[in-house]
């Protein structure tokens, strides 16, 4: 499978990261060649395999379903790059 | 003697028995920190006035006796672990502006112990990389140079900081963090150890997220006993981390003169890969003969699904990271570029926040996981994974131990193998398979090459049995004699 300009363009779109004209070549080339190199997978026989989606060699644990923290409103927006009193700001999304 | 010639056990006897104070000890680090970081770019932040404080309560915790082995010790703590109140930024200009109001709980274990941290060590950017060059803040130097040259060489990564900051001698000892040979890679490049545990062994609570299924944290220092005297404190069972294990730690250290009489050590066929450095293959056979002599049973053992690590790996790491890094968009933490409307100030800030090897990771996992594309890539490496694991399994049924090399080269100059991506992965060869199985593996420095570059030896050993790894790393340790030292260092 090899991806096309437009595919990249999709992608970046999903992706959320603007791209220009000259980076969608230069990536085409960057991921055809990545994903050329992982296209050895398909010669190995997984038949009956389950797949391994974590490293740690247990189940997930559950906690209580209780607050264990919470008031620090603060320290939560301390970090944002604009707020409006207790709250994150963003560019209008609803006309 | 200097007083950059002492190990972490040995400050913490000359602390002890107050010879030198930890106000002493931290600032002649300060000193070198200020002196040599410059020129090698090992620390993005440094906090000597924090380093100094904490130096000052060092010594009073001394004075009071109740001091534990890393008290008054200054480390260089990888910029990807949250320090409350000091900048954190995972090397990437997307954290410039982030202070975390948090502490994670490795560098909190550490704090708590008493160790003093000199700064915020460089890497590449969200860990993604092998030698560095990522960064969004330079790349680093690496202490070490090619016998008669000045060329500038990497030292590997993604803990590339803290390898340079340790070897150079302007940190006693650093953290890294390892997804797929994040800190044996940069140990071997660097000459130093360095030890990935058992994946859950430390708490993964504030460090920033790459790949959550096969992030670790661990220890980079001088010599294994430094390493095991590290995870001491680092490891250790957190309710904020749903995959920390809930196992109590043995005291590493009583695992280092365990030696290795009766132990059976494996040597994977499929590690002597075409292409491999010869003086690479060399040492291997040294590390063997010299396991051999100190009465370990060696025994050819097959891995052989390892010619597939690396693929699953640049499948099964892109593909989580590029769920992970979804959080960086300009809204809540970190910076932020305008846009028209919402999704453009998604765009603008990730565009231009991102590198150019994040973007390309985030775009691999995006495709892998996007619709008709995820049976046939992230499904079928998970499937792949499996396999490996079945590989060690299997292997761990008949030895104690496996030994290979760390990387398949000494450090390369900066501006080396950077011809395409899947070249510079190739460093991570014999690193991935025990990221992707999850197994505790250390890279010890057993040699020099022709060139008078460190090589490394890797040390593998079964889940959450970090103590025979330490048992066979201290044997290796013992027999290399490994002594020699980068020309640019603090003295």
């Amino acid at each position: 499978m090899s991806l096309d300009a437009a595919t990249v363009r999709r992608i970046a779109r999903l992706a959320r990261i603007r791209v220009g004209d000259e980076e969608v070549a230069t990536l085409q080339g960057e991921l055809n060649a990545i994903l050329g190199y992982v296209e050895q997978l398909a010669e190995v026989d997984v038949e009956g395999v389950e797949p391994l989606s974590g490293g740690a060699q247990m189940a997930l644990r559950q906690r209580e379903d209780v607050v264990t923290d919470g008031e620090i409103a603060e320290k939560i927006l301390a970090n944002a790059p604009d707020r409006e009193l207790n709250f994150f700001s963003v560019p209008k999304v609803v006309e | 003697m200097s007083i950059f010639d002492l190990t972490i056990a040995g400050a913490a006897k000359e602390l002890a028995a107050r010879k030198i104070s930890a106000v002493e000890l931290v600032t002649a680090y300060n000193d070198a920190v200020a002196e040599l970081n410059p020129r090698l770019n090992a620390y993005i932040t440094t906090t000597p006035e924090l380093a100094l404080a904490q130096a000052e309560d060092a010594d009073a915790r001394i004075a009071a006796g109740n001091a534990t082995p890393l008290t008054g010790i200054p480390l260089a703590m990888k910029d990807l672990f949250c320090t409350e109140g000091v900048r954190t930024t995972a090397a990437s200009k997307i954290l410039e502006p982030f202070v975390p109001p948090y502490e994670s709980t490795v560098s909190a274990r550490l704090k708590a112990a008493g160790a003093v941290m000199l700064g915020k060590a460089n890497l590449d950017e969200f860990a993604m990389g092998s030698s560095n060059i990522t960064s969004g803040y330079g790349p680093v130097e690496n202490p070490w140079k090619r016998n008669g040259s000045d060329a500038k060489l990497v030292p590997g990564g993604s803990s590339g900081g803290s390898a340079s900051a340790v070897a150079a001698r302007i940190a006693l000892a650093a953290t890294g963090t390892d997804t797929g040979g994040s800190i044996r890679q940069p140990a071997a490049f660097t000459g130093l150890a360095g030890i990935k545990p058992t994946y859950g062994r430390c708490s993964r609570f504030g460090i920033i997220a790459f790949a959550s299924s096969l992030d670790q944290a661990g220890p980079m220092a001088r010599n294994v006993e430094d390493c095991a005297l590290l995870l001491n404190a680092m490891a250790g069972f957190d309710a904020k981390d749903s995959t920390s294990a809930e196992r109590s730690v043995p005291d590493f250290t009583a695992a280092l003169n365990r030696g290795v009489k009766g132990l059976r050590i494996g040597i994977p066929a499929e590690y002597r890969m075409e292409g491999t450095n010869s003086e690479i293959l060399a040492l291997w056979e040294k590390g063997i003969s010299w396991l051999r002599e100190q009465g370990a049973e060696i025994v050819e053992i097959s891995l052989p699904h390892t010619k597939y690590g690396l693929a699953v790996y640049y499948i099964v790491a892109p593909a989580e990271a590029s769920s992970n890094l979804a959080r960086y968009d300009g809204v809540r933490f970190g910076a932020r570029v305008d846009g028209v409307d919402l999704i453009d100030m998604y765009e603008r800030t990730r565009a231009a926040g991102f590198g150019a090897e994040v973007k390309r990771r985030i775009m691999i996992g995006t495709y892998v996981l996007s619709h008709g594309y995820y049976d046939a890539y992230y499904l079928k490496a998970q499937k792949v994974r499996n396999l490996i694991l079945r590989d060690f399994t299997e292997a761990f049924a008949k030895v104690d131990a496996i030994l290979t090399p760390t990387a398949p080269s000494a450090a390369f100059g900066l501006g080396e193998k950077m011809d395409d991506p899947v070249t510079m992965y190739l460093n991570d060869v014999f690193t991935v398979p025990a990221s992707l199985a999850g197994v505790p593996a250390m890279s010890v420095p057993a040699g020099l090459s022709a060139e008078g570059l460190p090589l490394g030896l890797q040390i593998i050993g079964r889940h959450f049995d970090e103590e025979t790894v330490f048992a066979v790393s201290a044997a290796i340790e013992k027999a290399a004699g490994f002594s020699a030292l980068p020309e640019v260092r603090a003295k």
